[in-house]
């Protein structure tokens, strides 16, 4: 799964995570007809909106194969959202069929211990997405993927509190969400690294959007293309 | 009117702000005193809760608690009636009020017609829900509140901050201010034993007159018709037998079965709320004072209130009942930690005040259109819940709820929207244009000024339009 976000900004992350697969050794198919998980629909308080856009996701990904999402958000709103979505509909066996097929980038390469080469050397400082650590309660092995491939990882303070993206809550309360991403900028160059990387795309796009508004010097790249040098 | 009061040391009382919830947050943000102490309250508990987590087993406690209130709310209707039997057995008097009008006209009926002058009142966020308060004062009866972060409150002329700890907002020189004021005199020490005593003293006075006490209720146990109030400053207990009549204000949802539940919801509370394995004091009050008993009142009146929970139960929002009102979420949420509970402009706040408020009040209300949005819905408050409600789930279901002429707007924009995204052709048309879109605006691979919604976000921050973005 490919997700809007990286559609949108940033191509270069599912066109990493693709290499990283490949290079491991997983056969990689990326469905051209596929769009978004309908999570923006489905937090934002319009379930029958959200709805009819994951019915074509559940399309495009019907099939026995493990689905990838380089996205702890997206992976989780499949894994978590969609049962509760679908319950009752039609397509309720098919979603939670995709809910049990669906795993994080990190989270697939761990579990089928893949060894996707050595990635770059850092040093980096990791920050735990909110719905990678509490949706797919997940930290271990974004690090064991890094530290296999000879990543350093300087932990920051606070890792596991909320960068303040937040989806349309970013765009609700601007002041408050750039208040928070600015306290996780901040931490991220305590850290001594010079690069946030996160698994998820939306985090990352904005803590680097209130550092670069602030003059705050952290640099950002998604998890995969960390993998993929 | 004037939108802003402020304490004599310059801070705002949030409470009394007026415009958005938004604007609200822009207010709290600025203050950096606020930020200080809020930031010292929740650091402390975390690491007081912490070590309840790995000496006290607390994690392994929460599936219990849960699985107990889930069974509450399900036997709901019988529990009630047992309560409500076994008070009346014990000689109490039993009320069960449709809303908070009801609860305050009975409440202020009876202390009239029993010549009350002056209502001592132990902490409750039931009598805050209801305004009992405003209630009794606009009968012409004086309030003193006898919780100390309360009484400060009431000093300040402000709302709780926090379900436990409702001046947690405040510091220690700000309440010696406080208590400067009201002692008209600058004789009152500011190191905290002296901030007590001194609160101790100007209380005492005050119990001695009071012709009622006013408390809330922790837990009602059906089996033997008993309230437990639990408290850290031996208020409540003063409350509760010291003048002649007590009324327990209790909401309709806080009842238990038994000793057993009982039990272990006592111990889950207060390690989850303050991170104590036990509270200083736990009232276990069963009707009013019987013969050949030293102390107590004469007269026990249980005010059970309904206000919207009712009509809860059997709907995709009945977990929320099963609260037990400690607080960890307020304290785990980095909004509320950001901005205090003030700025929700509602009894409770943080997350479950923002899930249950708009319940409450009903889908139209202003509480529902702003609270449930001011969220990231980061799931730190479902992780720390002691009964295990799935705050991040309902807020969005809270949201789905909510009907205002901005949440139409934003439906519209979401039809729209879901008729693009769910065929591949016309979403990747509106890719194409939304990078051709980016690529025009950005200057130095960054978009600083974005059109629509996006507006939002470049309002505070810039949008990289390459990716990895440039420094």
């Amino acid at each position: 799964m490919r997700t809007c976000l990286s559609d949108a900004v940033a191509p270069s992350v599912w066109k990493s995570a693709k290499r990283v697969l490949e290079r491991a050794g997983v056969e990689v198919k990326v469905p051209r007809s596929q769009t978004c998980c309908s999570q923006p629909a489905w937090t934002a308080g319009h379930p029958d909106q959200a709805r009819a856009v994951a019915r074509h996701t559940l399309q495009v990904f019907a099939g026995p194969e493990e689905v990838v999402v380089p996205s702890g958000s997206c992976a989780g709103m499949v894994v978590h959202a969609y049962p509760e979505m679908f319950k009752g509909e039609p397509e309720e066996e098919a979603a939670l069929d995709l809910a049990r097929r669906t795993i994080e980038l990190t989270q697939f390469l761990a579990r089928h211990g893949l060894d996707p080469g050595p990635a770059a050397p850092g040093p980096v400082t990791l920050h735990d997405s909110c719905h990678m650590l509490r949706v797919m309660n997940e930290n271990e092995s974004p690090r064991q993927v890094l530290a296999s491939g000879g990543c350093e990882v300087r932990e920051m303070q606070h890792t596991d509190r909320c960068c303040g993206f937040g989806g349309v809550f970013s765009i609700n309360f601007p002041e408050l969400s750039a208040r928070l991403g600015e306290e996780k900028a901040r931490a991220a160059v305590e850290s001594g690294a010079h690069e946030v990387v996160s698994c998820d795309l939306g985090c990352l796009m904005h803590i680097v959007g209130v550092a670069h508004r602030q003059g705050i010097p952290i640099r950002a790249r998604h998890i995969a293309e960390v993998l993929d040098t | 009117m004037s939108s802003r009061k402020r304490r004599s040391d310059g801070g705002v009382a949030y409470s009394d702000l007026d415009g958005s919830l938004r604007d609200r947050t822009i207010v709290a943000l600025a203050d950096t005193t606020l930020r200080g102490n809020l930031d010292t309250a929740a650091a402390s508990w975390g690491e007081s809760r912490d070590a309840m987590r790995r000496d006290h087993g607390l994690d392994d406690m929460r599936q219990r608690a849960r699985d107990i209130r889930r069974q509450n709310i399900r036997d709901l209707p019988a529990l009630l009636s047992e309560m409500q039997a076994k008070v009346r057995e014990a000689g109490g008097t039993v009320v069960r009020a449709a809303d908070g009008a009801e609860a305050c006209r009975y409440i202020t009926g009876l202390a009239k017609a029993r010549g009350v002058k002056v209502v001592a009142k132990s902490k409750s966020m039931a009598t805050e829900e209801i305004k009992l308060n405003e209630a009794l004062e606009g009968s012409g009866l004086e309030v003193v509140e006898t919780d100390l972060g309360e009484w400060i409150l009431q000093l300040a002329g402000e709302r709780p901050s926090h379900i436990i700890a409702p001046a947690v907002h405040l510091n220690r020189s700000q309440v010696a201010q406080l208590f400067r004021e009201e002692a008209g005199t600058d004789d009152v020490p500011d190191d905290r034993e002296g901030l007590v005593a001194h609160a101790r003293m100007r209380l005492r006075e005050k119990f001695a007159q009071a012709g009622m006490g006013v408390s809330g209720v922790n837990l009602g146990v059906a089996s033997t018709g008993t309230v437990c109030i639990v408290e850290n400053e031996g208020n409540a207990r003063l409350v509760t037998s010291q003048p002649r009549i007590h009324v327990a204000v209790m909401g309709m949802e806080r009842v238990v079965a038994d000793w057993d539940q009982a039990a272990h919801i006592l111990q889950v509370l207060p390690m989850a709320a303050i991170g104590q394995d036990a509270a200083n004091y736990v009232n276990l009050i069963t009707g009013p004072r019987r013969e050949g008993e030293a102390d107590g009142p004469e007269e026990f009146h249980l005010v059970i209130v309904d206000g919207g929970r009712g009509a809860l139960r059997g709907t995709e929002f009945e977990e929320a009942l099963s609260c037990i009102r400690c607080g960890a979420c307020l304290y785990s949420c980095p909004m509320w930690k950001s901005v205090g509970g003030q700025a929700y402009g509602s009894p409770y706040s943080g997350p479950i005040g923002a899930v249950i408020t708009p319940l409450l009040e009903g889908p139209s209300s202003p509480s529902s259109r702003d609270l449930p949005f001011m969220s990231s819905l980061c799931g730190a408050c479902g992780e720390a819940c002691p009964v295990g409600i799935p705050l991040q789930d309902l807020l969005v279901r809270a949201r789905a709820r909510a009907s205002s002429p901005d949440t139409r707007k934003a439906g519209l924009a979401f039809r729209a929207w879901s008729r693009l995204w769910r065929h591949p052709s016309t979403y990747r048309a509106w890719m194409a244009g939304w990078r051709l879109m980016l690529r025009a605006r950005g200057k130095g691979g960054w978009a600083t000024d974005l059109p629509g919604p996006g507006g939002g976000w470049t309002q505070v921050r810039d949008m990289p339009t390459r990716w990895p973005p440039r420094r």
